[in-house]
């Protein structure tokens, strides 16, 4: 540890009941940034899914907006130590989206505008634990937190959650995505704290 | 969240430097790069750096794409330099 | 590059939200007019805090001066400006930086474009010229948002010879000051700064808006965009 700053105690960390190992709440939502901020038209918008054998499933806005949706209510945790609890989102499930996909894949990588891609087994996809979410506390929801649409994988660390999502492509291997690739966990699960490559 | 108007929240490369200087013996931020992706030169100070996100990671002026990415545990420092065709370094002269 | 200890050995409000600190740094090897030092601060826990600040005094012996403009909800700048207080011990990193440097040997006609705490770097330019004595003719734009929040007020009063110092207000202006509050836009820059056939070297930092916009006016104007070096100012943050 280096030298102690006399009387600095850092942006106050509040710890919380309920929170994964390490991490500290915050009222506010930052914005963490790997790259400029996508603004995409829902005009120009698409959602795929590529199946391990190529088969394409896309959706425009239109489509997209005209699925059953559901209402949740999650908490998030960022790598970079911050949980945010009780945020309100609404978005359409993953078994919806896939429902109609034939597939034996294990494998997901998710990708998005901008060039993000990050990775998880398929089956952190399903089972109503992952939304393409677009409404965030009751309004659109903006650029800057991954608008028009966003992954929502509340149960890994955020940075699984890809802002500014286009697609999912479902593979037999598994392919480290843009942090994953470069020292963060392959599965980065909160609660066990698996934030870097072990 | 930032006040800037223009919603970016990118510095420059020269942002970046003191964490590349904990890995490198020469200034990274004057050596000369190359970007795999659109084959713009230009020195690494030069760039667009985002530095307040899980890692630091440092785009082309030109076309946006990753030249180098950082990430740091406490234990140790991963440095992918894959979008970087090249790094040209001059000797450092005496005095 | 490692962590060396600095002494906080002064401390000097220059507006109401801006104090300068006087660092001994141990072994310090020495600057050039545009560097920036990281410093870490750590809580008794461990948790540490990185920031980078530029380097406001000319080239000194083991004695550096950042100056730090408060954001009231930061995590570094609050403890910066209010709770240091001389002799307390701060961890920094540096010299950083060999791009955004200007060298006294260098002739060529110098231009300055500095919006809020993005001048910082610029006085450290401008003393080393005073310092060295330098006959490079150099023009100042200082993009600043009120009279009371002008850095180095006192110096600037008095500017060097061969330094010409233009101010734009961008939120009220002195009394008596011939012009309105105005951002820097073209216009003032064909005023204040050289001419392209000049062929000045650009140094321009602030914001990060505001760099790109100055830096875009600048090539407009026939600037060759390889002598405009820019150093945006921003979010350093990241907590490890
Ligand atoms: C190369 C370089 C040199 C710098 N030199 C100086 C200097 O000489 N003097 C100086 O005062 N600062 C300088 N900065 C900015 C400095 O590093 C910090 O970002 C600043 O002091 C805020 O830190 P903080 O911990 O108080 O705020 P944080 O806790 O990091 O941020 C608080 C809030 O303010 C926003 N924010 C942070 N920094 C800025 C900013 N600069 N402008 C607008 N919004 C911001 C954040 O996004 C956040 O919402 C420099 C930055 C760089 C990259
Ligand atoms: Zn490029």
């Amino acid at each position: 540890m280096g030298l102690i700053s006399r009387g600095f105690t850092g942006r106050r960390r509040e710890g919380a009941e309920d929170l994964p190992p390490g991490q500290y709440l915050t009222h506010d939502f930052p914005v963490l940034a790997a790259g400029p901020t996508q603004r995409v038209p829902t005009d120009d918008w698409k959602f795929t899914i590529t199946t391990e054998t190529g088969a394409r499933h896309e959706w425009d806005w239109a489509a997209f907006t005209a699925l059953p949706r559901d209402e949740v209510t999650v908490d998030l945790h960022c790598v970079t130590r911050w949980s945010k609890l009780h945020t309100d989102w609404e978005g359409v499930s993953l078994d919806t989206l896939l429902a109609d996909v034939e597939t034996s894949a294990h494998y997901a990588l998710v990708e998005s505008y901008g060039g993000y891609t990050t990775n998880l087994p398929l089956e952190d996809l399903t089972d109503g634990q992952a939304w393409v979410a677009f409404r965030y506390d009751g309004e659109d929801l903006d650029p800057e937190h991954g608008g028009p649409a966003r992954l929502l994988v509340p149960h890994l660390y955020l940075w699984k959650s890809a802002k500014w999502v286009r697609g999912i492509t479902l593979s037999d291997h598994d392919e480290p995505g843009f942090w994953e690739s470069v020292g963060y966990h392959n599965y980065g699960d909160p609660w066990r704290e698996q934030r870097y490559w072990e | 969240m930032t006040d800037d108007p223009h919603g970016e929240t990118h510095l420059d490369g020269n942002a970046a430097a003191g964490t590349l200087a904990e890995l490198f013996t020469f200034d990274v931020t004057v050596a000369v790069g190359r970007c795999a992706g659109c084959g713009r030169v230009s020195t690494v100070a030069d760039t667009r750096s985002y530095l307040d996100g899980p890692g630091m990671v440092v785009r082309c002026t030109g076309c946006d794409s990753v030249l180098l990415r950082v990430v740091s545990s406490p234990e140790r420092t991963w440095l992918d330099l894959r979008g970087l065709a090249y790094l040209e370094v001059d000797h450092v002269t005496e005095g | 590059m490692s962590w060396r200890v600095a002494r906080v050995s002064g401390l000097r409000d220059e507006t109401p939200s801006a104090r300068t600190l006087v660092l001994d740094v141990e072994d310090w090897p020495g600057h050039v007019a545009g560097q920036h030092v990281d410093i870490r601060l750590t809580a008794a826990d461990g948790y540490t805090a990185t920031r980078s600040y530029s380097i406001a005094s000319a080239p000194d012996v083991e004695r550096v001066e950042v100056t730090v403009e408060r954001l009231d909800d930061g995590e570094v700048s609050p403890y910066l400006t209010r709770d240091v207080i001389v002799g307390d011990q701060l961890e920094v990193r540096g010299p950083i930086g060999g791009w955004f440097v200007w060298r006294p040997e260098e002739e060529a006609p110098v231009q300055l474009v500095g919006g809020g705490s993005g001048f910082v770097p610029l006085m450290s330019m401008v003393r080393t010229h005073a310092a060295r004595s330098s006959s490079a003719p150099v023009r100042l734009v200082y993009s600043v948002r009120a009279p009371d929040a002008v850095l180095y007020a006192g110096e600037l009063a008095r500017p060097p010879g061969h330094v010409q110092v233009t101010y734009a207000y961008t939120r009220a202006v002195p009394e008596g000051w011939p012009d309105r509050p105005r951002r820097v836009d073209a216009e003032l820059l064909a005023a204040a700064t050289w001419p392209a056939d000049r062929r000045p070297r650009s140094y321009v930092c602030g914001p990060t808006g505001f760099v790109e916009a100055v830096a875009d006016l600048l090539v407009a104007a026939g600037h060759d965009p390889r002598t405009v070096r820019t150093e945006r100012f921003g979010p350093t943050g990241g907590t490890r």
